[in-house]
């Protein structure tokens, strides 16, 4: 089981800001195709990666990180702090 | 090292000058501080931010800038929420010997937090909200801190 975060417009695409899932995703972007195959919203959420962030434990990383061990993954829009 | 995540305001002033009267060995006290811009249509900027990862990328870069520059101190404030044009969002200090190093880590500090910092804004305006997109500038800046 891994907690699966989303924020800004990701969160409102998807419609929620976090879940629980059952899965067997060796990577980040496994992860994001068994989402996209889920339903049109997620699809939707991550037509463009290039226009995404992903962070696993609250690091930032890339698409292809390994997910094994890993408790938390979060997908956001590149940030906008200051 | 000062890193506070939060919702409440903060006066500019007050830390500003609790954090020089900490510091009077330094030589030098730089701060910064970034306000909602007022424009004409804007109503108000609502700032989210993923808990327990902000503090720690705030950290994280806080440290980069400590270990960079003979730093003898620095502060960091982000908040998030609901503000209006004219309130303060955030701030930055440094303390140093010498005024090259603390203005040096604080525009560090600045660049960092504005692209490596989990903070997204979105602006109200009379009939529309749109989260803002980040900037390839703001990604570009990154760059002159590489390799030197």
């Amino acid at each position: 089981m891994i907690d699966v975060l989303y924020f800004a417009w990701v969160r409102e695409r998807i419609g929620l800001p976090k879940e629980r899932i059952e899965t067997q995703a060796a990577t980040v972007a496994d992860l994001v195709e068994e989402l996209k195959a889920r339903e049109e919203r997620y699809a939707l959420a991550f037509s463009d990666l290039s226009a995404l962030r992903v962070a696993v434990d609250q690091d930032l990383t890339d698409f292809d990180a390994p997910l094994a061990g890993a408790r938390e993954v979060a997908f956001f829009p590149p940030m906008t702090g200051g | 090292m000062d890193i506070r995540v939060q919702a409440a305001p903060f006066d500019f002033g007050a830390e500003a000058g609790a954090f020089a009267e900490g510091h009077t060995q330094a030589g030098a006290i730089v701060t910064f501080t970034g306000v909602v811009r007022g424009d004409d249509s804007l109503t108000r900027m609502e700032i989210e931010h993923y808990p327990g990862m902000t503090e720690r990328a705030l950290e994280k870069i806080a440290g980069q800038a400590m270990d960079r520059w003979a730093l003898a101190d620095c502060l960091v404030i982000h908040r998030h929420g609901p503000m209006v044009p004219g309130e303060a969002i955030m701030m930055v200090a440094t303390a140093a010997r010498h005024r090259a190093d603390a203005f040096a880590a604080a525009e560090f500090l600045m660049d960092y937090l504005k692209s490596r910092a989990p903070f997204w804004k979105k602006e109200y305006r009379e009939g529309a909200e749109d989260w803002v997109a980040a900037k390839d500038a703001d990604e570009a800046a990154l760059g002159r801190w590489d390799g030197d």
